[in-house]
Order: C-alpha cells, then sequence, then structure tokens
C-alpha cells in the first residue's frame, strides 16, 4: 500500500502548490474560467427550451387517456371524424363511465391568429371547441380567473399560458372567431400542459361558424385504467364501420414533440460544440502559460523525485478546477436567469405556438458542469503532458 | 558493477551528445571518472566545456549517449524513468545553481518537499527539515518565504533541502555563484563541515577557484575530457 499512498501524497502535494500559485495567474485564469461559464450557460439554457417543451409535453398527458384520431392523421388539424364514428368511438369497451355516459369528449381543433406579446406579429393559437367532457378528461382542469363560458354562446375561456404569450386575451377585451368578435369571459389552468396555450370554446358553437355540420376531429377519452388501452384500441381497430387511430395520450405529446425536441437539442448541442470548441482553446492558453510560467519549479520537482505522472495530474486538476468553478458559474447563471422564464414556438406538428417555461433541471445544471470538467480535461491534457517531456537538465535553467 | 573498495561514483567511456537540429554537439566524450565515498570534488572548465552535462549525469537528471555510470553498486543509466526518479530521491541531494526554491512555499515547507517521497509522517517530515534547517544556521528564518530571504539564506535553504534525506551524495552546481565572498565562504564552511563532520560525498561544480580550493581534489573539463589541471 505504501507505494499507491506515496504516489497519491505527491499528486496532493503538487496539486497543492499548483493551487497556492493560481492567484499569480488570476488574469488569464479568471478568462477560462468566464469563457467555460458564457459556453455552459449558453448550452443549458437553449437545452432548458427542449427541456420546457418535454415537460408541457409530459404534464399534458394523463396515463389513462386515449386520443382518438382519423387513421393516417399525424395531428389533430389533420383529422375528421362524423358524427357516427364519434358516437361509436364513445362506446368502446374499457373507458370510464360516469352517471351520464363515456367519459370521451369529441373535439374540434382550429388555429386562429393573435398577436405575440414579445414581437407584437401575428403566430397561430389553436382555438379548441369543446364540450361538457372535456373537463372530465383533463381532471387538473380548473377557472383561475373569471368563469367559464357559457353554453351555447359565442364566449371563450384562454389557457394561462395563450394569455401571457398572446396579447388582447385579458377578461373583458375581445378576440375574433369567424367573422364575429367573441368575448374573453375566463382563464384556466391545466397543470401546464399544452392546454394552456390554447382557447376554449363550446365546440356546438363552433362548429357552425367553420362549417363543419356534425363533424369534429378528436376523441380524448378517459380509460377505466391504464391496462384497458389494449382492449379498446383492438375494439376500434377492428370495427369494420371505424377507420381509427387510437393512441396513448403520452406517445401522441411524444411524437408531436419529438421533431421540436429533437430540433432544439440539436441546435443547442451544436452550439455548445462550437462555443466549446473556443473555450478548450481559451484552456489550452490558461494551461500552456500556466505550466510555461512553472517549467523550472516543475523541473526542480521532477529533479527532486517527484514522478511525471503526479505532476501531468496535478496540472490537470488545476485546469479542472478552473473548468469546475466556470461550469458552476455558467449554469448557475442559466438557472438563474432562465428557469422558469414562459416563452412561446411554433409546434411544427401542429403548426400552432406552444407555449413552455425554460426548465434548467437538475440533471441538465450536471450535464452543463460535466460538458466544462470535458473542455477542462482537452484544455489541460496537452499542456500537462508538455510539462514533463521537456529534459529536466534543460527546463532547470528556464528562467 | 563498481570496482574499487570505497568508491561511490564510476563513470565508463561515457559519452553525451546533443543534437540542435541536423548539427550534433558532442559535449563529453569518452570521458571516465571514479570518486571514492567521503570525496569532496571540485569540477572547474570554461562556460560550456561540459561541467554541468557531467553534474547531471552522475544525478541521474540525463542519461549518457554511450557509456555507464555506476552509482553505489546501481547502474543508474539503465533504470526506467520512474525508477531513477526515485533512486534520486533516496541517493542525491540537488543544489541547484539558481536555487530553485519553490516561491509560494515557507523555508520549511521548501527543505520538507523531498521528505514528501518517503514514508515519514507529518511530525516526523517536519523535525527532519528543522534539523536540517538547524543545520544550516536558519532555524529561525524557517517561516519566511524565498522572497524574503538573501541570496545566501535562500542558497542555506537549498542545501537543506539537499541534505533533509540524508542523501550519499550531494551535487551542487555554482552553489557560490551569484554570492558575495562573505555569504559564499558561508556556504563552502557549510558543504566543508557537512563533507567533514558527516561524511557526505560532494561533487561541486565551480568557476571560483577559491571554492575550488576548499575541495578535497579539483578537476578540469575541457572540451569533454577531465584532466587534474587546466589546460593552457
Amino acid at each position: 500500500m505504501a507505494g499507491p499512498i506515496n504516489w497519491l501524497s505527491q499528486v496532493a502535494s503538487v496539486t497543492q502548490f499548483n493551487f497556492l500559485t493560481l492567484p499569480q495567474r488570476k488574469g488569464a485564469s479568471a478568462a477560462a474560467i468566464f469563457g467555460i461559464a458564457g459556453v455552459v450557460a449558453v448550452m443549458v439554457a437553449v437545452l432548458s427550451i427542449a427541456e420546457g417543451i418535454m415537460q408541457t409535453m409530459d404534464n399534458s398527458a394523463s396515463p389513462e387517456n386515449v386520443i382518438v384520431m382519423r387513421s393516417g392523421a399525424n395531428s389533430e388539424m389533420m383529422s375528421i371524424l362524423m358524427g357516427d364514428d364519434v358516437r361509436i368511438i364513445s362506446e368502446g369497451p374499457g373507458l370510464a363511465r360516469d352517471e351520464t355516459g363515456a367519459i370521451a369528449s369529441p373535439e374540434l381543433f382550429v388555429v386562429i391568429n393573435l398577436p405575440m406579446r414579445s414581437t407584437g406579429t401575428d403566430a397561430n393559437v389553436p382555438l379548441r371547441g369543446v364540450g361538457r367532457e372535456a373537463m372530465k378528461v383533463r381532471q387538473q382542469f380548473s377557472i383561475v380567473d373569471g368563469r367559464m363560458f357559457q353554453w351555447g354562446l359565442h364566449e371563450v375561456i384562454v389557457g394561462v399560458g395563450a394569455q401571457y404569450q398572446f396579447s388582447g386575451l385579458e377578461i373583458g377585451s375581445s378576440i375574433t372567431v369567424g367573422q364575429e368578435q367573441w368575448p374573453v369571459v375566463g382563464v384556466f389552468h391545466v397543470g401546464g400542459g399544452l392546454a394552456e396555450t390554447e382557447v376554449w370554446v363550446d365546440s356546438a358553437v363552433l362548429q357552425p361558424v367553420y362549417r363543419r355540420g356534425n363533424s369534429f376531429q378528436v376523441v380524448y377519452a378517459k380509460l377505466e385504467s391504464e391496462d384497458s388501452f389494449q382492449e379498446y384500441k383492438d375494439a376500434l381497430t377492428s370495427d369494420p364501420r371505424l377507420n381509427v387511430k387510437p393512441m396513448r395520450e403520452s406517445d401522441y405529446y411524444a411524437s408531436q414533440s419529438e421533431m421540436l425536441y429533437k430540433l432544439i437539442t440539436g441546435l443547442g448541442t451544436l452550439i455548445a460544440l462550437i462555443m466549446g470548441f473556443g473555450a478548450v482553446f481559451g484552456a489550452l492558453n490558461t494551461m500552456y502559460t500556466a505550466v510555461s510560467s512553472r517549467t523550472r519549479e516543475i523541473a526542480t520537482l521532477r529533479a527532486l523525485g517527484f514522478n511525471a505522472g503526479p505532476v501531468v495530474i496535478s496540472v490537470l486538476m488545476e485546469s479542472l478546477l478552473l473548468a469546475f468553478i466556470g461550469g458552476v458559474i455558467g449554469a448557475g447563471l442559466a438557472w438563474w436567469v432562465f428557469d422558469g422564464f414562459r416563452a412561446a414556438t411554433l409546434n411544427f406538428a401542429s403548426f400552432s405556438q406552444v407555449a413552455f417555461a425554460f426548465n434548467v433541471s437538475l440533471p441538465l445544471l450536471v450535464r452543463g458542469i460535466v460538458f466544462a470538467m470535458i473542455i477542462g480535461l482537452i484544455g489541460g491534457l496537452f499542456p500537462a503532458v508538455r510539462s514533463v517531456r521537456q529534459p529536466i537538465s534543460t527546463a532547470l535553467r528556464e528562467l | 558493477m563498481t570496482g574499487g573498495e570505497g568508491l561511490l561514483v564510476r563513470l565508463d567511456n561515457v559519452d553525451k551528445v546533443f543534437k540542435r537540429g541536423s548539427e550534433e554537439i558532442h559535449v563529453l566524450g569518452g570521458l571516465n571518472l571514479e570518486i571514492p565515498k567521503g570525496e569532496f570534488l571540485a569540477l572547474m572548465g570554461p562556460s560550456g566545456s561540459g561541467k554541468s552535462t557531467l553534474l547531471n549525469l552522475i544525478g541521474g537528471l540525463d542519461r549518457p549517449s554511450q557509456g555507464t555510470i555506476d552509482i553505489s553498486g546501481e547502474q543508474i543509466d539503465a533504470l526506467s524513468g520512474r525508477r531513477l526518479a526515485a533512486w534520486r530521491a533516496r541517493h542525491v541531494g540537488l543544489v541547484f545553481q539558481f536555487y530553485n526554491l519553490i516561491p509560494v512555499l515557507s523555508a520549511q515547507k521548501n527543505v520538507e518537499l523531498p521528505l514528501l517521497l518517503t514514508h515519514l509522517s507529518r511530525a516526523q517530515r517536519k523535525k527532519h527539515a528543522s534539523t536540517a534547517l538547524d543545520i544550516v544556521g536558519l532555524s529561525h528564518r524557517a517561516s519566511h518565504f524565498p522572497r524574503t530571504l538573501s541570496g545566501g539564506e535562500q542558497r542555506r535553504v537549498g542545501i537543506a533541502r539537499a541534505i533533509v534525506t540524508d542523501p550519499t551524495l550531494l551535487l551542487c552546481d555554482e552553489p557560490t555563484g551569484d554570492l558575495d565572498r562573505k555569504a559564499g565562504d558561508e556556504v563552502l564552511d557549510l558543504l566543508q563541515a557537512l563533507n567533514r563532520e558527516q561524511g557526505k560525498t560532494i561533487v561541486m561544480v565551480t568557476h571560483d577557484a577559491h571554492a575550488a580550493a576548499r575541495a578535497s581534489r579539483t578537476l578540469y573539463l575541457n572540451k569533454g575530457q577531465l584532466s587534474l589541471a587546466p589546460l593552457e
């Protein structure tokens, strides 16, 4: 055991000398720290968008809920279900029931234009026509301000996310749907889910405005239990009268967010890699300077009998320490500035806006710091190796 | 193996060639040297004659291009880098030309440095370092940092660091080079005492004939060859 202990004691001692000399190189060290902090802050901030969208989608999905669209439709907007279809879908086996019958909500989904608060430019906002069953399917639904719209009237309620992102959705104001003005009478909350970006109206009132007759686009239904899904799906897909695709709500939202999530994650990673490449050079420069200014010191230690390994590791430890500090600052900055910051972006799957909050989660913070450490490792490796490659006799004479 | 009884250092037909680009510089050629235990040897010679190179070879800081170096029965030119480092830590005390003290460590901590490579406890390391500083007369400056010490004091801290592990061989590169006569004499008194009272074998490279006069033997190095007298 003496060998490894001796070796570790060398590592600890040389690393301690390195750290003690840090104040002499505070300028270069600070440059490396803040360079890495900037990279991590940008990376964490961009990836927190994707995390936020994923969280919104996760919040939207209940494991007991099923969504039924026409077969071949990839989104609600592309689907159509006739009145008879809706009736058969609502009578399927395995659905939860209450005193009024099966809990199944046939809904319309159209898109209207509203100006965004941030830019003033028009954006696509989902307008959903719902029935009384919609609130039973979405159990987290609650009115947080104003009141519920009255059935049969041209009134709307708006999600908290929609009200935050789009102007003209204050209670008392009106929006244009079709050719008419519809007053906003309430604001609703659905547990942070996707529906909070939507505007809801009575589907029976919306159908004639969009000349939909007795058709709908989608049915949201509540299952007796999670395990009832297969029975329900098999019944619907084997029914010759229907041509529909039942999906678990979670699968549907996952498919809806997949493209956006991949795009933002890919973009964030690309930006981080490009910036990280620059930060590696910053770290390299700092550590080459550190090693170069201590050439004779390092040579002295080696002449006294210290091994090359502990010297290499001590230089790497310094680089990793700087990177860790930079990573913590960058991740902390991203958390402080962006966590919970609300924004909206276009969901390509539905061609409508999805409101979300930046989610600087703990795993994301850890990823940011790990990325910083990788920058530090690469930035310190070459200077560390260089520090012990010079012959001792030559290095001892360096000024 | 080392030849005669009481012989500590033996260099046999040692060449040292440095390469600068495509050019080869022959610093030492076919050099033979024997140093008995307990000797205080001074190496003199003009600048560039290879004195420091020879000292580095004896101290295991460099390797010969050809030939063998035996020290206390061990052929050090055949040792791996790792084993050579361990050998240096155990057997050699180095007094560097430019002091080479670690600026962020106190005199005491600088002297303790080589002891980190031993299995001594923290308390034992401290005790050994205090003893070494006492020998060089700097106990009262133990907590001082190198920048607050004079050149002579820094040199003596360097000597304390070299003797703290009780090495077989003490190698000194220009130990009085940048000191005034008084400080230089103090350092030479110290080296002489270490040689006479503690039996240390010392090899000292110097330009200074006054310093060399303190040694028990002086050899002159010129054009890669040793001689008993300087070349005319």
